[in-house]
């Protein structure tokens, strides 16, 4: 473990620096911004959740008083954009809610009068519903010319399977004959949403001059920029996209929904157009996490050594092929464990729901949800402690993994031993309660991070990041400059400008954040604290070398000289003008974050409803710049994870059409379902960032599906396989058993 | 332009007129929150009639009669009431069921009642404990049981024109209690997938003497269920009575299946309910 107190600045507990806008209701979200002129521009969406558009009639739309105008797909200038086809549907609707066609018109009122008018002739399919139907041998296709590639040879026909992958290490028919026991499973997940608070919404202006600006709320404006600029043949320079305050995104506001639409419908109308999703929309229309059905196979020794593990995976990516994390998935599913013989086989199936969208982890909860309840199963069968037999299995440095690399340092065994050890581990189990431990691993990425910071005459700083703030990161960067500079952390501000103000950053997700952005704003600070000496050594007519930066001054090595940043900020303009730093990098060495969780449940027998009674998440997190925010996303991880796991799910009738889309019947936990959830902060420095960073974000949301399937197995003496665990499941499987 | 008129007359005369002679659609406006959310994205012309000026639509009355319980008090004012409490337990938990903090401080158990709906927490215990709706109209006033007042999904018994002027609750046989559950599959902030309220009446020796049994949730309406309420009455609430009134119950039941549950689930745990309740109330009764 790293020690805090070589560090000045960052591990404290700071008040957070967006916290007066958010409690104050300052903050501006994405339906925050009205402009002069401006229209409302409304989607209409496919009643159906399978059909061909023989023809779209917008005449009498058009000519309703109040429209400015109207777009359909035949108004997207480049088609061949890869998501053109979910932005607004050309031939076929392929889900319930998928954007057919939309308006813009004075009122929001008159909008949604106007969609009203627009004649649509769908011929209605049958809609293909989830991963049965679609690989049944005589299943509609939704893509006739879909033929699944990854297979040894082109397939003759057709099928609803997009891909097909393979990975594999060691000998798995091998590992097998080595081991005394081997459990196969199959476990279902449903399809779930990210359940972010805040609607997508913005405000997009077209100006005749060819200026553009789009203020929306966005993991990424940088990629809202990339992504409608080619669709609507902009170039970057003339479209300015504003990432406003976000209310949550969790993976699911790194597309593009809306912003193109508005955009085009500007452009028609000459006005600014606002569009706002309702709840109702955001269900329907924006990107869900994959429904999967996973086999997994596990053989081990009789003392405790795996000999092998072997994985059969399927994920749905709604109705647009290769969109399923299913990479991630084949990836991910067992690399917490050294194990020399390890196979994985993965399809990516379309089904005629949403295009599925990035998820805190995509694709990894499913798959490890699978591996994890084996494992428990496994240790039970073996009588021995699920810590134990992890710990006798777990991947540490040098392990090598299925997906191509080593291993570098990493924190699986300490977090096992951290989760042994825990007061919660320690307790007594009451009777009738469950007890799960899983484990998650996650990859975490670097790459392209763009940082600024300009000092000002009077000493302060101001960092420029281009992420957008999703969880804290703000009061990292302030943090980490404040510690390379070695100045007090309100010398800084960190704002997220435009993305005129700063060059490319890849989009806020993969908990690459205070990682990568993190290391662009260390290396902008090393330039200004580079500057810094060289305005000193001017002043003192000495060379750069000769001064030192030592507790925010510069020092003269050879005398008694001192220079405060103040000083050579005030004085900048006579010794070569402003100072400003840069970081612009690639960051490379992104440490995975292991995680490990304890869960324990309490059914009653008598309803099947399943009560998480108490919950501990331990993880790594290489160095917690500000340990409040790091627990903050393992409290968030656990709490997504345990709704995964207890009640959300989309529910579609027999017809295709979704159910629940509202947060009454999609049932995500509310803070009276949850206990606190206790955490643990478990430090193995990433070697690749300067205090050791590693991303984490999205590991917590891994283990709580297998930790709560495995308590409430317990809990009822059954074991549960499929997801979600919600009172009429658990009450029939207890009924049946009994 | 769509035209939405509000009006917050001081008596019931003034309110009856208001309903009676519009000639827009018109809703009697109570705690607003069914009201409100139904009527967003609905451009309609409309007439408003705020009840809540009307001092005896917002006042709760205890006498040696019972409880007369003006339908528009709130139900954070209900809860708040120590004497009403005592002797309807199970009504006054029945509506701080509804909604969150925030709704508690305006939705109300007439707005609950008036507003039909299937799942209404409060109604199966209003069933319970006997309930009379005083209805008031152009036609004059008229009084019905809470069990025939409810006739449909959203739908009652009141014509254009009238108004829920009073809930009577009469006053209970000594050594009586009452008792509501429902079940939801989180903690709060859920519609009942299905909801029991019970009254118990004990004599000397712990012998159940009289019962009510009601069921939400299960059917269009809630259910008075006098089968359940026969298995219980005459036993000392062993557990054999308490399983035959849930097996009661469950048999009464006339769930469909959607997103909130399935039948045979809804089935099985109005009965667990039934029983939970019948229990609960009991121990009350004799406490
Ligand atoms: C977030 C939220 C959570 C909720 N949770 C629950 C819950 O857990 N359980 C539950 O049962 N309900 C719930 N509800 C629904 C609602 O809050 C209740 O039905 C509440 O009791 C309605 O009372 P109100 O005073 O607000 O009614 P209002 O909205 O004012 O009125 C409801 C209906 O009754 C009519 N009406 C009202 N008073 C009279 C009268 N005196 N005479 C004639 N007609 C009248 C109105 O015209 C309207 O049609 C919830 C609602 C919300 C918004």
């Amino acid at each position: 473990m790293s020690e805090a107190q070589d560090y000045k600045y960052i591990g404290q507990r700071t008040i957070r620096p967006d916290g007066y806008d958010k409690v104050t209701g300052r903050a501006n979200y994405a339906a925050d911004l009205a402009l002069p002129n401006m229209i409302w521009g409304k989607v209409l969406r496919s009643p159906h959740a399978h059909a061909k558009i023989k023809s779209i009639d917008t005449s009498a739309a058009e000519a309703h008083p109040d429209v400015f105008a109207v777009a359909t797909h035949a108004d997207i200038p480049n088609q061949r954009n890869p998501g053109a086809l979910n932005i607004l549907a050309k031939d076929k609707a392929l889900y319930h809610g998928h954007a057919v066609a939309a308006v813009a018109a004075r009122t929001e009122q008159a909008a949604e009068e106007a969609l009203g008018l627009i004649k649509v002739d769908y011929e209605v399919l049958t809609p293909v519903m989830n991963l049965d139907d679609a690989m049944a041998p005589n299943a509609p296709l939704i893509h006739d010319q879909l033929f699944t590639n990854g297979l040894p040879e082109k397939p003759s026909k057709p099928s609803n399977v997009a891909s097909r992958m393979e990975m594999s290490k060691g000998d798995i028919e091998a590992g097998f004959k080595e081991a005394d026991i081997v459990i196969e499973r199959e476990f279902r997940t449903p399809t779930v949403h990210q359940g972010y608070i805040e609607p997508h919404a913005c405000t997009v202006r077209y100006d005749a001059d060819g200026q553009s600006m789009i203020w929306c709320s966005t993991q990424g404006h940088f990629d809202v920029r990339g992504s409608t600029a080619n669709m609507l043949n902009i170039e970057h320079s003339k479209l300015k996209v504003i990432a406003s305050e976000i209310g949550g995104g969790f993976g699911g506001k790194t597309t593009v929904y809306i912003e193109p639409v508005a955009m085009i419908l500007s452009r028609k109308s000459g006005r600014p157009v606002k569009i706002q999703m309702d709840r109702d929309e955001v269900f329907k229309g924006s990107g869900p996490a994959s429904a999967t059905r996973n086999k997994v196979k596990i053989g081990a020794r009789k003392d405790g050594t795996i000999t092998a593990m072997e994985a059969h995976l399927y994920y749905e990516s709604g109705a647009f092929p290769g969109a399923a994390p299913l990479g991630p998935g084949c990836m991910t599913i067992f690399t917490p464990y050294d194990v020399e013989n390890q196979y994985v086989e993965g399809f990516d199936v379309v089904v005629n729901k949403p295009k599925v969208a990035a998820y805190r982890a995509p694709g990894a909860p499913q798959s490890e949800f699978a591996c994890e309840m084996v494992i428990n199963e496994l240790a039970d069968e073996l009588g021995i402690d699920p810590i134990d037999f992890r710990l006798k299995n777990a991947a540490k440095e040098d392990t090598q993994t299925l997906y191509g690399p080593k291993l570098k340092a990493v924190g699986l065994v300490e977090c096992l031993e951290a989760a042994k050890s825990s007061p919660h581990y320690q307790s007594a189990l009451e009777q009738g309660v469950g007890r799960g431990v899983a484990a998650g691993f996650w990859f975490n990425i670097g790459g392209v991070s763009s940082v600024i910071i300009n000092m000002n005459p009077d000493g302060t700083g101001t960092v420029l990041e281009g992420s957008p703030d999703i969880g804290g990161s703000r009061a990292s960067m302030q943090m980490m400059a404040a510690e390379e500079l070695q100045l007090p952390i309100e010398t800084f501000t960190t704002i997220i400008p435009d993305t005129a103000h700063l060059a490319h950053n890849d989009t806020t997700g993969g908990s690459r954040t205070t990682f990568a952005t993190g290391m662009a704003v260390i290396e902008a600070a090393a330039d200004v604290v580079r500057q810094f000496k060289e305005r000193a050594a001017a002043v003192w007519n000495v060379t750069p070398e000769q001064v030192q930066w030592t507790d925010g001054v510069a020092i003269n090595a050879n005398g008694e000289d001192k220079m405060t940043a103040a000083e050579i900020c005030a004085n900048a303009g006579r010794t070569g003008g402003q100072i400003t730093g840069r970081g612009n990098i690639n960051a490379r060495g992104a440490g995975p974050s292991f995680g490990v969780h304890i869960a324990d449940i309490k059914v009653d027998r008598e309803t099947g409803k399943a009560d998480v009674v108490r919950y501990t998440a331990i993880q790594d997190a290489g160095k917690a710049i500000h340990p409040s925010y790091v627990e903050g996303q393992y409290q968030g991880g656990a709490a997504q994870g345990i709704g995964w796991s207890m009640n959300e799910e989309y529910i579609y009738n027999k017809d295709g059409l979704l159910e629940n889309p509202g947060f009454l019947d999609y049932r995500i936990p509310l803070a009276s379902d949850l206990p606190m959830i206790e955490t643990i902060i478990v430090e193995v420095p990433n070697s690749f960032h300067p205090y050791g960073v590693r991303g984490v974000g999205e590991t917590g949301i891994i283990p709580p599906l297998a930790a709560c399937g495995t308590a409430v197995s317990k809990s009822i003496g059954i074991r549960m396989t499929e997801l979600p665990l919600s009172p009429p499941r658990i009450l029939k499987a207890i009924q049946e058993a009994s | 332009m769509v035209s939405v008129v509000y009006e917050a007359p001081d008596s019931i005369q003034d309110a009856v007129k208001l309903l009676a002679t519009s000639k827009v659609k018109a809703n009697v406006l109570a705690g607003g929150t069914d009201l409100l959310v139904q009527m967003r994205g609905q451009h309609e012309p409309r007439l408003i009639v705020d009840v809540k000026k009307i001092a005896s639509m917002m006042a709760a009355n205890v006498s040696a009669d019972g409880v007369a319980l003006g339908p528009a008090v709130p139900s954070a004012e209900l809860s708040a009431r120590d004497d009403i409490k005592a002797i309807f337990p199970g009504l006054v938990e029945a509506a701080y069921l509804i909604g969150s903090t925030q709704v508690q401080g305006r939705c109300s158990v007439g707005g609950n009642l008036c507003n039909s709906s299937p799942a209404a927490d409060t109604i199966p215990a209003l069933i319970a404990n006997r309930a009379q709706c005083v209805i008031e109209g152009p036609d004059g006033e008229r009084t019905v049981a809470v069990e025939d007042f409810v006739t449909g999904v959203q739908r009652n018994c009141m014509t254009k024109g009238e108004l829920l002027t009073m809930i009577k609750l009469p006053q209970p046989a000594p050594r009586t209690s009452d008792a509501y559950l429902r079940f939801i599959p989180r903690t709060e902030m859920d519609i009942a997938v299905a909801g029991a309220g019970v009254s118990i009446t004990l004599g000397e020796d712990g012998t159940c003497t009289d019962a009510r049994v009601a069921i939400g949730a299960v059917a269009v309406t809630a259910l008075l269920v006098p089968e359940a309420a026969a298995a219980l009455i005459g036993s000392k609430l062993d557990d054999a009575a308490l399983q035959a009134a849930a097996d009661a119950a469950s048999a009464a039941s006339k769930p469909i299946t959607d997103r909130r549950g399935t039948i045979e689930y809804r089935k099985h745990v109005v009965g667990v309910l039934v029983k939970r309740a019948a229990k609960i109330a009991a121990e009350r009764a004799g406490g």
